[in-house]
């Protein structure tokens, strides 16, 4: 199992004013898994991904990501797993204005302490699964959202994840598009054995998922 | 410095920006140095021409040429004491004068003895001596037209010197130099007063290396410095050394906070993506590193852009202003110029420890 969440429990504020955004949460997903979360803003979807990518530590519960105990771990050792064990794929935008496509994804093995260009032949060959071999020297600001899209998901694929986590990859993207990111992503996962977390608000993107959820108040239920 | 060196090629423009201010601070730097190096050799460089070790003033003058009178007792007995090779006494006073064609001549007149070691060598013309009121003038002197076998009369005491000979004797409290013999100098300073024969500002001392300092003053009465330590005694010195380190501290300054200020801006600005680099595993101290590795490359590239334009005006500048560039002190300014904008980076720079790579979730925002 790549990712065991067990009663986990988040809140935010205090008092009265106290919030669960996870409220007794429980979930597994497996390597190859593309497990699809819905929910309005607000429902507590960002923070699953928060606890999941060990980014955020919950009140109460167990978070295991490939078998690292994510509680237990200190910020340091957190960042390491993040660095090597885990993909991000954040909404627009998200990715380093000032570096070139090839250079978004060699990044994540600079941040391991790679030689930047030692591996580029890998970072082309991700380009190529996404479909942007030919964009390799073009910079963010000159690129479509769905392109940029692709290049997160090759930024994220690029350090050989367990956990693959996805904000809101569609939220800039029109509905044909969109349905080509999530067509990609399904592919990759299957692909790579990564277990992968999608989370949106929108309900027609979920064609791909192997399993869909349902979030709304801190609740993890399964999908209507 | 992956990220460090692609930002910069990235946002040229605002890194050009900031990067000319820092080069014009670097060369007001440069300017500014070559001035006080300058000026202030200009307020000493004929007490750093004399071929003496230290200078003994008289002890209740406070290490003042003009406050310091030494009689000749004093010298005679200093040139016999142990630890001392010569002794020679040295009148000093500023006077103003006048050529035979009217022109006024500002002139530091320094009495010596014209058998003693503090006597000039001319380069043109008669030695001290060789006349009874001949003296041997500065080149800046003979540079306003004066010539040799000139007259040049200081009205206020109503006495007459013979142009002899020209050396480089250099300046005092910006004032060029003319040796005069001790006893013309004695007349000048005081007239025709009975003790003037026996009367000097302060005894020119050549010391041996462990030479009893200390000893020596107790029993003459005197008060001695070393050569560099006199010039301290000249006439503004301390002033003016004074208001161009305040300067030069002010521009220190200046590039701290320009510096910092900048990279308070461009932290802020890029939150959102040192969030993304955090969330994807990047450490504070990788994040650190390629920020202080960035402003320490556009502070020195800056500042070098800044010297060699401070350097080639300087080199333009005419003889009218005492404008002097010297490697140590140029370098010693860039580096502190540097030093202090790193600083100014690093109070900068420090935030991007408390950047949340939660912020990289578009929910939480």
């Amino acid at each position: 199992m790549t990712l065991r969440l067990e009663q986990v429990t988040l809140t935010h504020g205090d008092g009265d004013e106290q919030v669960h955004a996870l409220d007794d949460v429980g979930l597994e997903v497996q390597p190859g898994e593309l497990v699809a979360i819905v929910g309005p803003s607000g429902s507590g979807k960002s923070s699953l991904l928060a606890v999941s990518g060990a980014l955020q530590t919950p009140n109460a519960g167990q978070v295991e990501v490939d078998g690292v105990d994510v509680i237990r771990a200190s910020k340091a050792e957190r960042a390491r797993l993040r660095r090597e064990r885990i993909g991000f794929v954040f909404q627009a935008d998200n990715l380093v204005a000032s570096l070139t496509v090839l250079e978004q994804v060699l990044l994540p093995r600079y941040l391991q302490g790679h030689r930047p260009g030692q591996d580029r032949d890998a970072a082309h060959r991700l380009l190529e699964e996404v479909g942007l071999a030919h964009r390799a020297t073009h910079r963010p600001h000159q690129l479509s959202g769905g392109e940029r899209q692709r290049v997160g998901i090759a930024r994220a694929l690029m350090n050989d994840p367990a956990l693959l986590l996805v904000d809101e990859p569609t939220s800039a993207l029109d509905h044909r598009r969109g349905l080509e990111i999530v067509g990609l992503l399904a592919r990759e996962t299957a692909a790579h054995r990564v277990a992968t977390i999608m989370v949106t608000h929108d309900h027609s993107m979920l064609e791909h998922a192997d399993r869909t959820l349902a979030m709304e108040d801190g609740h993890l239920t399964r999908a209507h | 410095m992956f990220l460090a060196l692609r930002e910069l090629r990235f946002a040229k423009g605002r890194f050009s920006l900031v990067g000319l201010v820092i080069a014009l601070v670097a060369t007001l730097m440069v300017l500014l140095s070559g001035l006080a190096t300058g000026l202030v050799d200009d307020g000493i460089a004929g007490l750093r021409a004399l071929p003496a070790t230290h200078l003994a003033f008289d002890e209740d003058a406070d290490v003042s040429f003009p406050s310091s009178i030494v009689e000749r007792d004093t010298w005679e007995s200093l040139a016999e004491a142990p630890g001392v090779e010569e002794a020679a006494p040295l009148g000093n006073t500023l006077f103003n004068a006048r050529t035979d064609q009217d022109v006024p001549v500002d002139l530091a007149l320094f009495g010596v003895e014209p058998d003693s070691f503090l006597a000039p060598e001319p380069q043109d013309g008669a030695p001290l001596g060789a006349e009874a009121d001949g003296v041997v003038i500065a080149e800046a002197i003979a540079d306003q037209g004066v010539e040799i076998g000139d007259r040049l009369s200081i009205e206020v005491v109503g006495l007459d010197l013979t142009v002899a000979g020209i050396a480089p004797t250099g300046t005092f409290g910006h004032v060029p130099v003319a040796y005069a013999p001790l006893d013309v100098w004695q007349q000048a300073a005081f007239g025709h007063s009975p003790d003037a024969a026996d009367r000097a500002s302060t005894i020119a001392l050549r010391l041996d290396d462990g030479a009893d300092v200390a000893g020596l003053d107790a029993g003459h009465g005197t008060e001695t410095v070393t050569r560099s330590e006199s010039f301290h005694a000249s006439p503004g010195y301390t002033e003016e050394t004074q208001t161009m380190q305040m300067i030069q501290a002010a521009l220190y300054l200046i590039s701290a906070v320009l510096v910092g200020a900048f990279f308070v801006v461009w932290t802020v600005q890029r939150r959102q993506e040192i969030g993304v680099l955090k969330a994807l595993g990047a450490t504070d101290r990788l994040l650190l590193r390629e920020a202080l590795g960035q402003s320490a490359i556009l502070i020195a590239a800056s500042a070098a852009a800044g010297l060699a334009v401070g350097s080639l005006l300087g080199s333009l500048v005419g003889d009218q202003v005492p404008f002097s560039l010297q490697l140590g002190p140029v370098l010693s300014s860039m580096g502190l110029l540097v030093l202090f904008g790193l600083v100014g980076a690093a109070f900068a720079i420090r935030r991007i420890t408390a950047v949340d790579p939660l912020i990289a979730l578009g929910g939480s925002r």
